[in-house]
């Protein structure tokens, strides 16, 4: 079977670990600094690492890096600004958010250790249009993202490349005959 | 306007659509001699222009103008202004269709007949059977190329194909194979063959699967009688005092309003535009809608029984590699109440690419339950179920009164609620699904709830009677003589099978008797 290489090439981009070209150091990124996205709805850089936070506990992929989650967030934040809102939504979403966290768990948003306790005061606030707007924007502004698509093993465009008549279109080999 | 015919050339025939229907329609009448106008919304997208990704596709062609929904069905809840995932586009639908090419069952001509009467449904007969439609489906299958049929040879099983066949094998099918499809295996038609491109939803790149895009339309040019406008919306149909109609209103590209006149119209704009048109030209004569005298345009909306099973497993599939529908089993089609319901489905393999698999696996869903599918998508098989719903009164397009589109006309609203044998059928289906991919080591199957309707149906029925439908056995408005419907609202009730080969059979009989009629001064 021709099996799909789901490794993100190295580039400087991917190297350096921010949406936009911050130096990071890898290893010693605090959640908070990780690939903080630049945005333009958005003020706080607080906020914007918690945007990210929620980005990814949304839709949890551990092989996926922070850095595509803060571009989804970009992605999600130019919508925003290119339909002329001005209603702060990520921002007062954000707030909302570390309010209800600091009730529940006595701390930020993004200084809750527990993966399930965030997720807890995600589901406090589901009915917002705030978490409406990121999780449904998350559907196209993360996953049609193409090196996500490397990393989850989709192949993409196929014509340039002549289909997959003579590239695996019928290679599956595990199953007894 | 350069148009090569004039607006006010009375002896056109003007064909709304230009999809199985509408394209189909259009060249057969060309072919005879008859000058045809065929107005299509879209604009001319060829295959050139195609792009192997799928949201810039939709973007490209799929029909998005507004409209909304309502009823117990998720899509009102999910996509609640996407009912439908159609083409606007020429070629209409039959540009990102799968290929999937099945004749109706003997019984499914008889619906009412054969299941009975069903509580809280609207069953009935067609006015014509599988006998009368055997000659058509054969001219449908050589015309569209159909693997399977005149000794084309069906398509080589992709990796999605084998494990469903596997599993098939293992639980005891005894019908299933790659499938009846309208995708060239070898060159034919001045078209080459299928590449295994992966793309069939977003335009075959290849020409490889039938469309009336690059086959109905050309060929009905190259008679110098069809003439096809793109970005030409219609807006109404005009009759004249005699009720039959005499004119066709449509923007044209630069959205200005023009009016070109006919001697017959052909309506085929889908099931939902379709009855949306004769409501919106409703008139002093026809104040509930033009042929609505019975009240049935709209009404008996059907969108097949549908739903998906992807099942996980431990070792890599990419069923993304190959034909979107690449396989069939037809064990479930048949009529066998002791499962719980009338009528059947068929199971049909499918794939999405990754971002339709994020946004259609489950709508609205997210966590870890979620993304732990999706971390294994290409370890994922998937198949669609599509059987038979039932025709009932209140699934019905009408217009949305407070909701006007561009031209300042009223949109179409969507109602449907499943029935009791939907719901029964799914349920089975949903079952049988799992229990295929559970019998070849599936670790996990996932069950996918109906998309936004592919198969559109029945909103402009035929019947053998007036009171009971739109149209009669031809697809002729009873209420208007020089009127026809040529698309898959005709339909009486849905079967359980792809509807495009049936449309196009219907497509090619209806110019039969047309080009007969006007020969004749009967049009």
């Amino acid at each position: 079977m021709r099996l799909v290489n789901k490794k993100v090439p190295l580039t400087r981009r991917t190297f350096l670990g921010s949406a936009t070209g911050t130096v990071m150091i890898a290893g010693l990124a605090t959640k908070a600094q990780a690939g903080a996205p630049v945005l333009k709805t958005v003020a706080s850089p607080d906020s914007a690492a918690t945007l990210v936070a929620i980005a990814r506990d949304i839709y949890p992929h551990d092989r996926i890096p922070d850095l595509y989650y803060a571009t989804a967030i970009e992605i999600i934040d130019r919508q925003l600004m290119e339909a002329g809102d001005t209603s702060g939504l990520l921002e007062k979403g954000t707030a909302l958010l570390d309010t209800v966290a600091q009730q529940k768990f006595g701390k930020r948003y993004v200084d809750i250790v527990a993966e399930g306790d965030r997720v807890q005061s995600l589901k406090a606030i589901e009915g917002t249009p705030f978490f409406a707007k990121v999780r449904a924007g998350m559907v196209t502004a993360l996953y049609n993202q193409k090196v996500v698509w490397t990393l989850l093993g989709y192949e993409g465009s196929s014509f340039e490349h002549g289909g997959y008549l003579e590239r695996g279109f019928n290679d599956l080999d595990w199953l007894e005959s | 306007m350069d148009n090569k015919f004039a607006l006010d050339d009375e002896s056109v025939v003007v064909v709304v659509g230009s999809g199985a229907g509408g394209g189909t329609l259009s060249n057969e009448l060309a072919q005879r001699g008859i000058k045809v106008v065929c107005l299509e919304a879209g604009k001319r997208n060829e295959i050139p222009d195609f792009v192997n990704d799928e949201w810039e596709s939709f973007g490209q062609l799929a029909w998005t103008d507004k409209r909304t929904t309502s009823g117990d069905w998720r899509v009102a809840r999910d996509f609640p202004n996407l009912p439908a995932w159609i083409v606007k586009s020429v070629g209409g639908s039959t540009t990102h269709w799968a290929g999937a090419s099945l004749r109706f069952q003997e019984h499914e001509w008889k619906a009412l007949s054969t299941y009975g009467s069903v509580d809280n449904a609207d069953l009935l007969d067609w006015p014509i059977d599988a006998a009368e439609m055997a000659p058509w489906y054969d001219k449908a299958e050589f015309r569209m190329g159909t693997t399977g049929t005149n000794g084309i040879p069906r398509l080589p099983g992709n990796n999605n194909y084998k494990v469903f066949s596997a599993g098939a094998r293992k639980l005891g099918y005894k019908e299933f194979h790659t499938g009846n499809m309208s995708i060239n295996s070898e060159p034919r038609d001045e078209r080459t063959s299928c590449r295994q491109l992966g793309f069939c939803f977003q335009g075959c790149k290849m020409g490889a699967k039938w469309s009336t895009l690059y086959t109905e339309i050309p060929k009905g040019e190259a008679t110098g009688n069809l003439e096809v406008r793109p970005q030409s919306q219609v807006i109404r149909i005009e009759h004249d005092v005699s009720g039959k109609v005499a004119a066709v209103i449509y923007a044209d590209k630069d959205g200005v309003l023009q009016r070109q006149k006919s001697r017959v119209v052909a309506v085929a704009g889908n099931s939902i535009e379709s009855p949306r048109l004769l409501l919106n030209s409703h008139s002093n004569l026809f104040p509930h809608g033009l042929a609505n005298g019975a009240g049935h345009v709209g009404r008996y909306y059907m969108r097949h029984m549908t739903g998906s099973v992807y099942a996980v497993f431990d070792k890599p599939v990419h069923m993304y590699r190959g034909t979107t529908m690449a396989g069939i089993i037809k064990d479930e089609a048949r009529h066998d109440p002791s499962r719980g319901f009338v009528a059947g489905y068929e199971m049909e393999t499918l794939s999405l690419g990754l971002p339709f698999m994020a946004a259609f696996l489950n709508p609205g869903g997210w966590g870890r339950e979620f993304t732990s599918a999706l971390d294994t998508y290409d370890h994922m098989a998937g198949m669609w179920l599509v059987g038979e719903d039932m025709p009932q009164a209140s699934n019905r397009i009408t217009l949305n009164a407070d909701v006007k589109d561009r031209f300042g006309m009223p949109v179409a609203h969507v109602n449907y609620d499943d029935h009791a044998n939907d719901v029964a059928m799914r349920n089975h289906a949903f079952r049988q699904g799992s229990a295929i991919y559970e019998a070849v080591g599936a670790k996990r199957t996932i069950l996918t709830p109906p998309y936004p309707s592919t198969h559109n149906l029945g909103s402009n029925r035929m019947s053998a009677k007036a009171a009971d439908g739109v149209v009669n056995k031809w697809g002729q408005a009873h209420e208007v003589p020089n009127l026809f419907v040529s698309d898959g609202s005709q339909f009486t009730t849905s079967a359980a099978e792809n509807p495009t080969l049936t449309i196009v059979a219907l497509a090619l009989r209806q110019a039969d008797h047309i080009a007969g009629r006007m020969a004749r001064n009967e049009l």
